[in-house]
């Protein structure tokens, strides 16, 4: 394997909007170049977590290689590198694009081109990389192919009328496509005699082999027992394995060299030595510079995550090292709250990494979860000079000593149907966004530019774009820095006692309309008590809204059934189990949902 | 000798109320006389299980067990006179409808042994009787009352049933002021709980609203008031008695009662027992029960209770054995309805551990809500507690 021609090898990945056919394509481009047989094909071969699978989406990054023969009668290997589909992974993207030298764009014959589309093809033509369209679904009966060509010019400005047509569902267009590859996208370049230089997109940890580094070997080469150094963490290690990626599994091989995807172990205990973005060199050898590009991975959203039953703390904090032996970007640290018990405050890229984790933590570790409202990291400049980053609203300095704050503010890109711009716009009013400005992509569809702050995108904001264009809006965001900011903190009592895992930082201006809805919302979801409960919003010690739980007078069961105590006994059973699903806060038992319920607080739904 | 209760479950009625959901319904007569049959043996088939018991109690429930001829009443209870030792001031209760006795009949059940009547009134309203489905009027069951007096029952209790839909404050306070105006020995006054599949519950939006949880509260305690001001004190949530009528068998359910015991053995279609700390229900299905029973068929009906193999094979179903935190529960969640409240010293003489190690923090609580009250050794309901009963109860399961 060792004397692998260069100009033989493709390195490429698929870009296109969730449900466009990226991992159908995929799974039909393994299929054809006959590395696996039908059979043992399953459905999608790349998106191997069940999660991932049931959403539709790729959370990591997977990657594998074929073998092509192609028409010319020669063989030609394939890196197919997946890239994340979503923009809270938008760095991770932006890694395995780098690792790319050209991209397939899979454009949807009836849908055309979305947001994300947008985004993720810029991604990758801001990384230089050759880009093809591809028009899948051309089978649909609603498929307008040359519609869609036109649109790929002119709104991308790439060339798209020979762009093949495919149902990569069904098989149709895929010969075209595997050629395509060969001819549209360039072979490597780099030289087998330079240092070592090699890109780590992604990585897993293997509990025998340590961490395994997914790599695009850039110059010069590495094999067994290289000794490498990790150029922005510097941490060190000897080169265990390298090999390449079979369909789901790794195939050792003697030597990598530049030009070619693959992986290498090298008893690493902690994902956290070989952060995505980071360059491999040779320890002895090491290459002048590193590859651009490499940024420190940061946390977007905080949460407090708990166990439900608080006796399953050890089990939280055990899950939470398992995942993050595979996802660096999972951030967690111990916090206490006086409702909630012991757990953990946790920073993620974006709200759908959190809610993966959580998902995997429920499903995955069987740990019944209450998560506390997501919040964004705040800058908070003190009268001293000090600035603290504020993580978790209970830590907010007191009034007196901040000077000022700042929060996240983010560029905003919302493709929607010219009918729905009107409705867009009021959320994006709404939510404090700041009109950028809004190009037709065509005669009935628009893209809006807004700026917005992330803290008023990271709850509802999706659910309530998708609802107010009927599901036809499409959003993509990416971080712009930070602004100053009129905000506050606005605590909730209940029975008078501040329950600090409903604290949250608001603008100034939304505080009462939030603190208002919280009040109703936890009006409906607390019990009625044996006495009255106030329920109130205050700012600064100032009470803005409240509500009240009425007390409860009557509750008597009657009729005593013939001595069956069986079933007496099960009717006070059933008044408990909501029970143990509440926390107490002073005397007041609190369902544990209405910790989570008030976080989608947008009324038009 | 040990102290038992007999509970004997007749599972048919004229026509169900449309509130029930107790296991019976109407049945043609031979059906009846074939269920007649079978409980006669299922009596006789237990019996030499409670060679070492003497029953204090007998409950005729139902259902609707007047229904059946007066003969056949007398046939149980000689049945179990024949085969169990039986006290001779034993409590002996039959339910009745108003709607199903006639004097001659009462003189028999009398005779039989029969020394306490329960009857089913609910409301002395003849438009809210109709509503309910009930086959009698409110003169039927002054007739009927009367007659029992007549024929010499100096033990009545009268069934009220309070928050119907479309009750209001002053229908109810009728009901209660002619109910004492009879001077029954016992009231039991419930309030109306509309249960998942009755007719009730499936057309209760075509049904007039219930009075409101306040309403239904005032109702309880005008409730109380007015039969204190009769002679009639609480004794357990939902029942009154004049002093020395409190009823003996369901006081074996409630707490250790009397004979501090708190065994009780069913007979009949889906009859509960509690026997030491075992537990177990017969089948509901009265079709299982008839073949168990009908051809006296002892190799189909043999378990003892430790032998789970042969459990599929009898009438008796959810056996389980009680274990020393639900005998707990069930001290304080039963023991606490009654108003006498419960025994911390019985707490620890039962269990040997104490009421407040178990459940101090929940003691703790409602006493401090006002919803509990302690005095020496005993801990019980305050009025307020009895409201929200349901609540602190459950705190204990």
């Amino acid at each position: 394997m060792s004397s692998i021609d260069q100009s033989k090898i493709r390195n490429f990945c698929i870009v296109a909007h969730i449900d466009h056919g990226k991992s159908t394509l995929a799974d039909r481009i393994i299929e054809k170049t006959g590395l696996l047989t039908s059979r043992e094909m399953q459905d999608q071969i790349l998106d191997n977590m069940e999660l991932e699978r049931e959403r539709g989406i790729t959370i990591k990054a997977q990657t594998v290689r074929t073998v092509y023969k192609a028409q010319d009668g020669n063989e030609y290997i394939f890196n197919l590198i997946d890239t994340p589909g979503h923009v809270d992974f938008n760095y991770e993207v932006s890694r395995a694009l780098a690792a790319c030298d050209g991209a397939i764009l899979v454009v949807d014959a009836a849908q055309g081109i979305e947001a994300q589309t947008l985004a993720n093809v810029y991604l990758a033509l801001d990384h230089d990389l050759d880009v093809f369209p591809v028009i899948n679904k051309i089978d649909l009966p609603s498929a307008r192919p040359d519609w869609v060509k036109n649109e790929i010019e002119d709104v991308i400005g790439i060339e798209a009328q020979d762009a093949p047509l495919i149902s990569a569902k069904n098989g149709i267009g895929i010969e075209e496509v595997l050629e395509a590859i060969i001819t549209k996208i360039p072979a490597p370049r780099g030289s087998v005699d330079n240092p070592l230089q090699a890109l780590i997109f992604d990585s897993v940890y293997d509990s025998y082999k340590g961490v395994i580094v997914f790599c695009r070997i850039m110059e010069g080469k590495v094999s067994k027992g290289t000794k490498i150094r990790m150029m922005a963490t510097g941490a060190t290690a000897d080169v265990v394995e390298v090999g390449y990626f079979g369909a789901g599994q790794f195939i050792p091989c003697d030597e990598l060299s530049a030009g070619m995807v693959g992986y290498l172990t090298a008893s690493i205990k902690n994902v956290k030595d070989t952060a995505v973005g980071d360059t491999i060199t040779d320890a002895q050898n090491p290459c002048e510079e590193p590859l651009p590009g490499y940024k420190k991975v940061l946390s977007m959203v905080y949460c407090g995550l708990y166990p439900a039953d608080g006796a399953k703390y050890p089990d939280l904090r055990d899950a939470l090292e398992k995942l993050q032996l595979n996802d660096a970007s999972l951030f967690y640290e111990p916090e206490t709250s006086v409702a909630l018990g012991f757990g953990f405050r946790c920073g993620f890229l974006g709200l759908l990494h959190l809610e993966i984790i959580q998902e995997r933590l429920e499903r995955e570790y069987n740990l019944d979860l209450v998560t506390t409202a997501p919040g964004v990291v705040y800058k908070v400049y003190k009268t001293n000079g000090e600035v603290v980053e504020l993580t978790n609203p209970s830590n907010l300095p007191d009034p007196s000593e901040i000077d000022y704050m700042e929060e996240p503010i983010v560029t905003a890109e919302i493709m929607v149907t010219t009918e729905f711009i009107g409705s867009i716009m009021e959320l994006c009013q709404e939510r404090r966004g700041r009109y950028l400005g809004m190009d037709y992509v065509e005669e009935t569809r628009a893209l809006l530019k807004y700026e917005l702050p992330l803290n008023e995108i990271i709850y509802d904001f999706f659910d309530a774009l998708k609802s107010r264009s009927r599901g036809y809006a499409s959003f993509d965001y990416d971080i712009k820095g930070y602004e100053q900011s009129e905000l506050v903190k606005l605590d909730i009592l209940i029975n008078k006692e501040e329950v600090d895992a409903l604290s949250f930082i608001v603008h100034k201006q939304s505080a009462y309309d939030r603190g208002r809805r919280m009040c109703e919302k936890l009006k409906d979801e607390i019990p009625r008590h044996l006495f009255e409960i106030p329920i109130q919003a205050a700012v600064g010690g100032k009470v803005i809204a409240r509500e009240t739980v009425k007390a409860m007078r009557k509750d008597v069961l009657a009729k005593c059934y013939g001595g069956d105590i069986t079933r007496k006994k099960k009717l006070l059973e059933k008044q408990k189990e909501g029970k143990k699903r509440m926390r107490q806060v002073g005397n007041v038992e609190i369902p544990q949902k209405a910790f989570m319920s008030v976080l989608k607080l947008d009324d038009s739904k | 000798m040990h102290s038992i209760g007999v509970y004997i479950h007749i599972p048919f009625c004229v026509q169900k109320c449309v509130y029930c959901d107790f296991l019976s319904g109407p049945a043609t007569r031979q059906r009846q006389q074939e269920y007649m049959q079978a409980l006669l043996r299922e009596i006789v088939w237990e019996s030499k299980y409670y060679t070492q018991y003497v029953i204090k109690t007998i409950f005729i429930g139902g259902g609707t067990p007047s229904i059946l001829e007066a003969e056949e009443i007398a046939e149980i209870l000689n049945c179990l006179r024949a085969h169990y030792q039986m006290d001779a001031k034993a409590e002996i209760t039959l339910e009745m409808n108003p709607g199903t006795v006639d004097r001659n009949k009462l003189l028999k059940l009398k005779n039989s042994g029969i020394n306490r009547l329960s009857i089913g009134l609910q409301s002395a309203d003849n438009a809210e009787l109709q509503m309910l489905g009930r086959i009698h009027t409110y003169e039927d069951f002054l007739w009927a009352y009367h007659q029992a007096r007549e024929v010499g029952f100096i033990n009545i209790n009268i069934d009220l049933m309070s928050a119907l839909p479309g009750q209001h404050m002053d229908s109810w306070i009728r009901t209660l002021n002619k109910a004492v105006a009879l001077q029954p020995e016992h009231i039991s006054a419930y309030s109306l709980i509309i249960e998942d599949g009755t007719p009730l519950y499936e057309n209760r939006d075509a049904w007039d609203p219930v009075p409101d949880e306040e309403e239904d509260r005032q109702m309880y305690q005008q409730t109380k008031q007015i039969l204190a001001e009769y002679g009639y004190y609480r004794y357990e949530i939902s029942n009154y008695a004049k002093v020395g009528y409190e009823c003996k068998h369901n006081c074996i359910y409630w707490q250790r009662g009397v004979w501090h015991t708190t065994d009780f053995v069913g007979f009949g279609l889906g009859a509960s027992s509690t026997v030491g700390n075992w537990r177990w229900k017969n089948t509901e299905s009265i079709k299982r029960y008839l073949l168990v029973f009908q051809k006296h068929n002892a190799k189909l009906y043999d378990s003892r209770l430790t032998d789970n193999s042969s459990v599929g094979q009898s009438v008796k179903e959810e056996v389980v054995r009680l274990l020393d935190v639900e005998q707990m529960e069930e001290f304080m969640f039963l023991g606490l309805r009654m108003m006498e409240g419960v025994s911390k010293q019985e707490f620890m003489a039962s269990f040997a551990e104490s009421m407040d190690k178990r459940y101090g923090a929940a003691l703790q609580k409602w006493i401090q809500l006002g919803m509990m009250v302690q005095s020496g050794d005993i801990v019980k309901l305050t009025e307020q507690g009895i409201d929200v009963s349901n609540t602190i109860l459950s705190s204990f399961v």
